[in-house]
């Protein structure tokens, strides 16, 4: 199933935001911006990177995938339908009462999602205790875990951090979506970024930075974070908020918001025309 | 009368026999291991003890990652860090799946003594007993220690809560005893007065029943050690008498009067009153753990005095 050429990914990036914003639609509220920003990410991890059998995603060798900044959780049920997890259709009952396709994931409820997640800073450290299991029962699978740069001012991220790294947990790979914006502004509070690198390499962890957005890039750093096993990886990865959208493009209002179904239009035409996920567009 | 056991001790000897049993326990602590007893555990099973440090949040988390890839996490600390620090870990990503996670906090209640109020957990019941799919476990003694930790295994699939102490008690239940999930024992018969009881206040009651007795008052004692789910239906024959007491070294808001209370007011027809003995919406303080049951008046003879008491106001 892995696909490893880069036009078709990028055609099955496309394909993943126009999911997104048609399950999302008109006049309901919901997290746009973060969504298109981890579209590519998750779109190399799914559709390329991962030992992940759709037929059986409780299948005890998968790899697995955490959405620690779990309202952008779209960008996941997106992939999980295009590979025939659960029917493309229930896409369209995202939010709505009695569906599986939670504001955030639920993993008793939906085939294909590992872990809840929904209260920020807790992901990595499930992925590591997914990690754990694995090293205890004998079993060899990677963990991925996509984690918002403003989630990393959650103080459980820097003790996970720790952990991962203490235990050599080489098969734990994390990934930091930074669009560069939080809920509310660009601020950061004062807690910015700077450093971020050093620090996470000060704790124990290899560090490459990449393109978000560049389907070789990100190819390249997911294949260099499975194949280093003796300790865990970040891959920072620069992209940008409502990627794929001019009108949401590193604006913070489309942060967690309800479209016009004009605007809705015109964000399926963007993304389908290709111009988002493809880096010389 | 037995030899008297603190119950985190007989919990670490039972998690290793219970690691003996099922290779899928694995075992996470946050640097107390000697005080939680799971260095027994550790040194028989090295490679299924995970030491997290001093990351409770941390090791919350990474237990519910544990149990979602097949292992059976016992997690350990003081029950107050286990329950009140970790709140938000174990309500989305513990009790929200359901996942199979034993909390065991360790040194709960006001016999955690000398620590004072930051280590004394007395609302912790009430925390978990608000979560969906949690189960509330307070042993006794050392005997329904050794059965709950082994059930918490092989009796339930979910999301499980033990409080233990560092008190010792003497063992009141007999060395043959089953635990069935939400079966409260009944300890002791009686018409005057039914005191429901749990943990170490279980011993307590049945040495107040005692005292009681030299005064002509009749006392049943039932050991209410399973708070969720509760056996309504020993709430409902301790009915039968006309004054109920709970005992607990715990808040009486929330915890195992706040869950009788609930039973009696939905229960018709009866005319029973309630009288709730625990800590009273205050903080604990730092003394030994004697000191503070007889402030609170949670010895036997303060639960027998409380009772007289609410006797003769009947």
């Amino acid at each position: 199933m892995a696909v490893r050429d880069i036009d078709a990914l990028r055609e099955r990036a496309a394909e993943l935001r126009t999911e997104i914003i048609r399950m999302m639609g008109a006049n309901k509220a919901h997290h746009f911006g973060g969504s298109l920003s981890a579209a590519d990410l998750v779109a190399a991890l799914y559709f390329s990177r991962m030992k992940y059998d759709p037929a059986r995603p409780d299948w005890p060798e998968r790899d697995r995938f955490i959405m620690s900044k779990g309202h952008c959780v779209p960008a996941q049920y997106a992939a999980l339908a295009m590979l025939g997890v659960f029917p493309r259709e229930e896409l369209a009952t995202l939010k709505q009462l009695g569906t599986r396709l939670q504001g955030h994931p639920a993993s008793h409820l939906l085939p294909g999602i590992e872990g809840c997640t929904g209260s920020l800073g807790q992901g990595l450290s499930f992925a590591n205790g997914m990690a754990l299991a694995g090293r205890m029962k004998g079993l060899y699978y990677d963990v991925y875990c996509l984690i918002g740069d403003g989630e990393t001012q959650e103080g459980q991220i820097w003790e996970a951090i720790r952990t991962a790294a203490v235990q050599c947990l080489g098969n734990v790979t994390a990934i930091l979506d930074r669009n560069g914006l939080k809920a509310m502004d660009t601020s950061y509070c004062g807690k910015d970024l700077a450093g971020l690198d050093a620090k996470f390499e000060a704790f124990g962890w290899y560090v490459r930075e990449i393109d978000g957005h560049d389907m070789s890039e990100i190819c390249d750093a997911l294949d260099w974070a499975h194949e280093t096993t003796d300790a865990p990886c970040l891959i920072v990865a620069r992209t940008v908020k409502g990627k794929g959208v001019p009108f949401m493009e590193g604006v913070p209002d489309y942060h967690n918001v309800a479209l016009t179904p004009e605007q809705v239009t015109e964000a399926l035409a963007a993304v389908q025309s290709g111009r988002g996920p493809a880096k010389e567009a | 009368m037995s030899e008297k056991r603190e119950t985190r001790h007989v919990y670490g000897e039972a998690l290793l026999e219970a690691g003996r049993l099922n290779d899928r326990i694995a075992v996470l602590d946050a640097d107390l291991y000697r005080s939680t007893r799971t260095v027994l555990f550790r040194d028989a099973f090295p490679e299924r003890f995970v030491d997290m440090g001093i990351s409770e949040m941390d090791m919350a988390s990474t237990a519910a990652g544990l149990a979602a890839s097949g292992m059976i996490p016992y997690v350990n600390t003081f029950a107050m860090f286990i329950t009140a620090h970790c709140y938000d870990q174990i309500r989305i990503q513990i009790c929200y799946p359901n996942l199979h996670v034993v909390l065991a906090g360790s040194s709960a209640g006001l016999t955690q003594g000398p620590d004072g109020a930051s280590h004394q957990s007395l609302e912790d019941i009430a925390l978990m007993r608000a979560l969906p799919h949690m189960r509330v476990l307070v042993p006794a003694d050392g005997i329904e220690t050794r059965a709950m930790t082994l059930a918490a295994t092989s009796d339930i699939d979910g999301p499980v809560y033990l409080r233990l102490g560092r008190y010792p008690v003497p063992d009141v239940l007999p060395a043959d005893y089953a635990h069935v999930l939400g079966r409260a024992p009944w300890l002791r018969e009686g018409e005057d007065v039914s005191i429901i009881a749990c943990g170490h206040m279980v011993s307590a009651a049945l040495d107040a029943a005692d005292l009681l007795a030299g005064q002509g008052l009749s006392a049943a004692v039932v050991n209410m050690s399973s708070i969720k789910p509760l056996d309504t239906d020993a709430v409902q024959r301790a009915m039968a008498a006309p004054l109920v007491v709970t005992v607990e070294e715990h808040s009486i808001i929330g915890g195992l009067g706040g869950a009788v209370a609930e039973v009696m007011a939905e229960t018709g027809g009866r005319s029973s009153r309630l009288l709730r003995l625990g800590t009273c919406d205050v903080f604990g303080e730092s003394a030994t753990a004697d000191e503070l049951l007889d402030k609170h008046g949670l010895t036997p003879t303060g639960i027998a005095a409380s009772i007289s008491r609410a006797m003769g106001q009947q």
